[in-house]
C-alpha cells in the first residue's frame, strides 16, 4: 500500500484532503464557529473578516459554518449512495457475469442499457422531480442511477476472473457456486471496486450539489454547497465571496476523490507493475 | 453495412420503448394525487376532477398507456397544464437554442482537447504532460455551475466584455458554451492522450517517420486520424450529456432552451410538460448515440464484424 503514495504527491494530497473531510464531516457541529442557521441580518452580505473568515450570506449566516456543515451533508449523501450502489451493483453485475446466459442478457441488455439511455443526471432529476424533495428520495434516485456503473464494472471483472485456474480448481474440489462466487471471485474484484468507489464518491458529491443547486436536493435551511452556490448567483455583483468559498470546498473535495481514484488506477494497472 | 444498420436499429427500438414507458410511469410515481399537487392546496374538488379527466388520469392505467403511446406516434405529447399549449410545440420552439448550445459546447471542448491531448501524449511524462494532466483533472472536477459564475465574475462583471445572460448573438453564446464544454474538454483531453499514446507506438507511424515525413504530418495526418476514432464515441455521449447539462447552464444564463423549460416545468408542477421535456432530451441522446455508432462503423469497418 505504501507504494501507492510513494512519489505520487497528488495521491497524498487527495488522501490528506479526504481524511480532513471525513474529520470535518464527523465533527462539523463542534468545529463550526457559529450555528449555520442563525441569521444576523446586520451582517448581511459582509465580506470576509476576522469574526467571519468566509464572510456572511444574504441572511447574515456565517459562510464558514455553513461550508463545514455542508461537508457533513455531502459526505453523508455520497457515502450512503456509494455504499448502496456498490453492494447492489457488485451483486447484480457480478451475478450476471458469473451466471451468464439469459440472466446476463436481461441485466445488461435490458436493465443497464435502459438506465444508460438517460443522459447524465437527467434520470436523477426526473425521479426527484416526480417523487418530490427530501433526503431519502434523493438518495434513492442517486442509487437507482449509481449502481449501474458498479454493475458494469463488476460484470466485466467477473467475466475475466471466472475463467482463471483457481476458480476451476475450487470447482474441481467440489465448491458450490455460491462459495466460489463469495470466497473466490469477490475478493479478486475488490481492487477495481475500490477505484470505482473513489470516483463514485466524486460523482455523487457533484450530483448532490447539482440537484441542490437547482433547488431539487437538500431542503433549506439545511446547508448544502450546491444550494449555497445557487443563493450566491443573485449576489455575483455585490457579494462574490458567496461564490468563491463554496466553489473551493466543492472543487477541492471532488478533485481529491478523483486524485485518489486516479492514483489507485495507476497503482493497480499491471502495466505499471514494478515501478 | 446494411446488416449492421438493421441490427443497430433493432437494438435501439426496445430501448426507446422502455424509455418511453418509464417516462409515462413518472407521473404515477408522484406521492399522493398528482392532480391535487398540480393545482395546489386551494383547488376545489370539481377542479381536481376536471383536470384529472382532461389528463386522462381517471381512466384505467392500461388505457392511459395506450392513449399515451398512440399520441406519441402522432407527435402528440399532451397539453401543458400551465399555459395550455401543446407540449410538443413548446419543446420544438426551444429545441434549436439547446442544440446550438450543445454544438457550440462540443466544438469548444474539441478545439481545446485535440491539441492538448496530442501534446500531452507526445511529451509523455514531461512537464507539459503533467501540467495538462493536472488541469484536465481540475476541469473534470469543476462542475459547470461553479465554472459559470466564476466566468461571469471575470468576463461580465470584471472585464465587462461578455453579456451575463440571454440569447442575443454570438457574444451571448460564448460563456454558456465554455461553461458547458469545460468539463468535457478536460475529459476528452484525457481520451485523446490515451488514444494517441497507443497509436504512436504502431508500426505505420514508424513507417511514416522512416519515410522522412515531418513530425507534424506524422502526428496530425497519420496518428491522429486513427487516434480520434475512439474519441468519436465519446463525443456522441458528450453531446447527449450536454442536453442534460443544459438544464443547469440554461438556468444560469437564462438561455431559452429545453433544459430551462424542463426546470421551469418541474417547479410549476407542470407534469405533462416535464414528462415531454425529459422524453425529448432522452430521445435526442439515444439518437445522437445511434448516429455516432453508425459513423463509428463507417470510419472503422472493423467494428461492424464484431
Amino acid at each position: 500500500m505504501t507504494s501507492l503514495f510513494r512519489g505520487n504527491k497528488l495521491a497524498v494530497a487527495g488522501l490528506v484532503i479526504v481524511a480532513g473531510l471525513i474529520f470535518v464531516a464527523v465533527f462539523a457541529t463542534w468545529l463550526a464557529p457559529y450555528d449555520p442557521a442563525t441569521q444576523q441580518l446586520m451582517n448581511r452580505l459582509d465580506g470576509p473578516s476576522w469574526q467571519h473568515p468566509f464572510g456572511n450570506d444574504e441572511l447574515g449566516r456565517d459562510i464558514l459554518s455553513r461550508i463545514l456543515l455542508g461537508a457533513r451533508v455531502s459526505m453523508r449523501v455520497a457515502a450512503t449512495v456509494v455504499l448502496f450502489s456498490s453492494v447492489v451493483g457488485v451483486l447484480v453485475g457480478g451475478l450476471a457475469g458469473y451466471v451468464g446466459g439469459k440472466l446476463d442478457v436481461f441485466v445488461t441488455a435490458v436493465v443497464i442499457n435502459s438506465l444508460l439511455a438517460f443522459p447524465g443526471i437527467l434520470l436523477v432529476i426526473a425521479l426527484v422531480a416526480f417523487l418530490g424533495p427530501g433526503l431519502d428520495r434523493m438518495i434513492f434516485a442517486l442509487t437507482i442511477t449509481g449502481w449501474v456503473g458498479f454493475a458494469r464494472m463488476a460484470r466485466g471483472q467477473v467475466l475475466k476472473v471466472k475463467t482463471l485456474e483457481f476458480v476451476e480448481a475450487a470447482r474441481a474440489l467440489g465448491a458450490s457456486n455460491l462459495r466460489i462466487f463469495i470466497s473466490h471471485i469477490l475478493p479478486n474484484i475488490v481492487q477495481p471496486v475500490l477505484i470505482q468507489t473513489s470516483i463514485g464518491m466524486a460523482g455523487v458529491i457533484l450530483a448532490e450539489a447539482s440537484l441542490s443547486f437547482l433547488g431539487l436536493g437538500i431542503t433549506p435551511p439545511a446547508p448544502s454547497w450546491g444550494a449555497m452556490l445557487n443563493d450566491a448567483r443573485t449576489h455575483l455583483f455585490d457579494a462574490p465571496h458567496m461564490v468563491v468559498f463554496p466553489s473551493m470546498a466543492l472543487v477541492m473535495t471532488v478533485l481529491s476523490f478523483n486524485f485518489l481514484g486516479d492514483a489507485l488506477r495507476d497503482w493497480l494497472d499491471p502495466k505499471n507493475l514494478g515501478k | 453495412m446494411v446488416a449492421f444498420l438493421v441490427r443497430r436499429l433493432a437494438l435501439t427500438l426496445p430501448i426507446i420503448w422502455i424509455v418511453v414507458t418509464l417516462v409515462f410511469g413518472l407521473i404515477h410515481m408522484v406521492p399522493g394525487d398528482p392532480v391535487a399537487q398540480m393545482l395546489g392546496e386551494g383547488a376545489s374538488v370539481t377542479e381536481v376532477e376536471r383536470l384529472r379527466h382532461e389528463l386522462g388520469l381517471d381512466r384505467p392505467m392500461l388505457e392511459q398507456y395506450r392513449a399515451y403511446m398512440t399520441g406519441l406516434l402522432q407527435g402528440d405529447m399532451g397539453i401543458s397544464f400551465r399555459n395550455q399549449e401543446p407540449v410538443a410545440s413548446s419543446i420544438l420552439s426551444r429545441y434549436p437554442a439547446t442544440m446550438e448550445l450543445a454544438v457550440a459546447g462540443t466544438l469548444f471542448s474539441l478545439v481545446l482537447a485535440i491539441p492538448f491531448g496530442v501534446i500531452s501524449s507526445v511529451r509523455r511524462g514531461r512537464l507539459a504532460d503533467r501540467a495538462i494532466g493536472f488541469f484536465s483533472l481540475l476541469g473534470v472536477s469543476l462542475p459547470s455551475f461553479v465554472l459559470a459564475p466564476l466566468l461571469i465574475l471575470l468576463f461580465s462583471i470584471g472585464l465587462g466584455i461578455l453579456p451575463v445572460s440571454g440569447r442575443d448573438g454570438f457574444a451571448s453564446l460564448i460563456l454558456p458554451a465554455v461553461s458547458i464544454g469545460g468539463a468535457f474538454a478536460a475529459f476528452t483531453t484525457r481520451m485523446v492522450r490515451g488514444s494517441m499514446l497507443e497509436e504512436i507506438q504502431q508500426d505505420y507511424v514508424r513507417t511514416a517517420r522512416a519515410k522522412g515525413l515531418s513530425e507534424r504530418v506524422v502526428l496530425y495526418h497519420h496518428a491522429l486520424r486513427n487516434g480520434l476514432i475512439p474519441v468519436l464515441t465519446v463525443i456522441g455521449l458528450q453531446m447527449g450529456a450536454m442536453m442534460a447539462g443544459a438544464m443547469i447552464i440554461e438556468t444560469i444564463f437564462s438561455w431559452p432552451g429545453v433544459g430551462r423549460l424542463t426546470i421551469q416545468a418541474i417547479f410549476a408542477r407542470d407534469y405533462p410538460l416535464a414528462q415531454g421535456c425529459i422524453l425529448a432530451i432522452s430521445l435526442t441522446y439515444i439518437f445522437i448515440n445511434l448516429i455516432t455508432d453508425i459513423l463509428y462503423s463507417a470510419v472503422d469497418p472493423r467494428i461492424r464484424y464484431d
